[in-house]
């Protein structure tokens, strides 16, 4: 029977919100196949969690505990994987197309001689077969694709898909497996300012553009994410004025994001910053020009001076209960 | 010390993508074709390293025969020589595919270090130099801010989500470029007319013995979904406009 597999991602000892993502969409493609759903875990002192997933639709786990699998390194990860997947011959395999996901899924693919829809924000079922809508251009074009060859694989755009919990609990079976050979290592981690959201994974993101005249007054976009529990982001010319670090930068050329809200502070919208954004779920703009592109993509606009209304909407919020 | 720098060509990000009547491909003809961005931090990086280590710059692009603009940019920035694997058929193929080809074409070329941008602006898949480690069975450090080259090993700082990672490597590798590694130089105008002296060889998919066997297969191409026409947020100040604008995120959006 053909079996649509998930590969877990975890970091210190947890696993991440995106593999629920990708274990509730794998569990919707499985329904329309009359599958089943399979999570791989290489991890190490995980075997306790692994029942959990079964609360998002996994109706197995495969674990394999290796010293190997603690820290997430590609070579040790693919072929491990690829061994796997090779004896359990799932139609489907998905992941999440975060920063792990997306460099272990090139490696997966070529290993085993077929193709990967990368990035993915919607899945279909049509004659058996999977179809991917993923965005291409930053977002100016869906594609929607096929891959001819088994398994089909396909990573998933974090905060997209829902984590859905429908109760249940899977079955554990613990799997031995050779680690790929490991020609990296990793030396350190450091860790960004505590409780930085990543601008892939967060919910609401507050954005500021040329705007912004310097990097001081990013202050007042810092207070409003705090308050919300948002994430900061930049435009181009903010990241190449200096103002902000090439990491905050949302665009063609920088991050594709999709969080709930987008608040666009003093972004005029070019087309690389509007395709990087575009498919934010509400976007919110102010800017004080009312020809400013960013606000015919706007959910809200709000055509008024961003050093007004940004420090006025931080106190608003904090009203709230 | 040899290295490859791997080159697409893209459309440049200001383009307005228009889908082609197949609905399955793009128009071309009003496209400038630029060197893709992040492939410039990876040539940049190249030629540090050809100043500091004598290392030899090979830049390798696949498509038709407009890509030897790319190369040639690349080639005035400062690489040494160019390949060209030409094949008018080749933009949108399967990213593993194009993997297969280019590793075939880089092996005899003996790379201590193979660099590509960490994805293509066109199709953002990012796959390409994943697949081609796989390939030639190197390691990789993907998308990588900073590079330092040691003796057999290479340390390398990833960023992932909240956290950035330090790395290490032995040689040969592939190492994928992310904004932040470096400021790419631009060509000079000396740089330019040498460019033109420099060796190009062109190659065909059949002279590397290797044949299409796409396996991604692109059925449609779509414009982005619709959006719900907006509304402006009302008020006199900006402080008036900010009190409306959360009460509507609050109570109509249900956002906070």
């Amino acid at each position: 029977m053909a079996g649509v597999w998930v590969i877990a991602e975890h970091r210190d000892g947890e696993f991440r919100k995106v593999t629920f993502e990708a274990a509730s969409a794998a569990k919707k493609v499985a329904e329309e196949m009359g599958a089943e759903v399979t999570a791989v875990v290489l991890g190490k002192g995980l075997e306790a969690a692994c029942a959990d997933l079964g609360k998002y639709g996994v109706n197995k786990v495969l674990y394999a505990e290796d010293d190997a699998f603690e820290v997430y390194l590609v070579n040790a990860y693919a072929g491990a994987l690829a061994g796997l997947i090779s004896e359990g011959q799932p139609e489907v395999v998905l992941l999440p197309a975060s920063m792990q996901g997306k460099e272990l899924g090139g490696r997966l693919a070529a290993k085993l001689d077929t193709s990967i829809a990368v990035d993915c924000t919607k899945l279909a079922v049509e004659d058996g077969r999977l179809k991917a809508t993923r965005p291409i251009y930053a977002g100016k074009v869906y594609a929607d694709v096929l891959i001819k060859s088994s398994p089909q694989i396909a990573s998933l755009r974090p905060n997209v898909f829902d984590a859905d919990e429908v109760g249940g609990e899977a079955v554990v079976e613990t799997v031995s497996v050779t680690p790929g050979e490991i020609k990296t290592k990793q030396i350190e981690v450091l860790k960004e300012a505590e409780g930085k959201i990543d601008l892939t994974e967060a919910t609401i993101i507050v954005s500021g553009g040329r705007g912004m005249k310097d990097a001081d007054n990013f202050s007042i976009i810092e207070a409003l994410a705090a308050e919300l529990g948002a994430a900061v982001g930049a435009s181009r010319s903010a990241v190449d004025a200096g103002w902000r670090p090439h990491s905050d930068q949302v665009g063609q050329t920088g991050k594709v994001v999709t969080p709930n809200m987008y608040i666009a502070c003093g972004i005029s919208g070019a087309i690389q910053h509007l395709a990087g954004m575009g498919s934010s779920k509400l976007i919110v703009a102010i800017n004080k020009d009312p020809d400013a592109p960013i606000h015919t993509k706007a959910d809200y606009s709000c055509v008024a001076d961003l050093f007004d209304v940004v420090p006025a909407m931080t106190e608003e919020v904090k009203k709230l209960d | 010390m040899n290295i490859v720098v791997c080159i697409k060509q893209v459309p440049d990000t200001e383009t307005q993508i228009k889908i082609a009547s197949d609905g399955k491909s793009i128009e071309t003809d009003d496209i400038k074709w630029v060197m893709n961005p992040y492939d410039e931090f990876g040539v940049e990086e190249a030629l540090v390293l050809q100043k500091e280590k004598g290392a030899e710059v090979t830049v390798v692009g696949a498509g038709p025969q407009r890509v030897t603009e790319a190369l040639r940019t690349a080639l005035a920035m400062g690489a040494d020589k160019a390949v060209l694997i030409e094949d008018d058929d080749f933009y949108g193929a399967d990213p593993i595919t194009v993997a297969k080809v280019l590793a075939k074409a880089i092996e005899p070329l003996n790379p201590d270090i193979i660099f590509f941008g960490q994805r293509a602006v066109d199709d953002d898949s990012g796959v390409v130099g994943s697949a081609v480690a796989e390939f030639l069975d190197m390691p990789q450090l993907s998308v990588v801010t900073k590079v330092e080259v040691g003796d057999g090993t290479v340390q390398a700082h990833r960023p992932v989500e909240g956290a950035t990672l330090v790395l290490e490597s032995t040689l040969p590798c592939v190492i994928t470029a992310q904004k932040g590694l470096n400021e790419p130089r631009y060509a000079s105008l000396p740089g330019i007319m040498k460019a033109k002296k420099k060796p190009l060889e062109v190659i065909s998919l059949a002279d590397l013995g290797v044949e299409r066997d796409d396996k991604l297969e692109i059925v449609a191409l779509n414009p982005p979904p619709e959006r719900a026409p907006g509304k402006q947020v009302e008020g006199e100040t900006g402080q008036e406009i900010a009190i409306n604008l959360v009460k509507l995120l609050r109570e109509e959006a249900k956002v906070i």
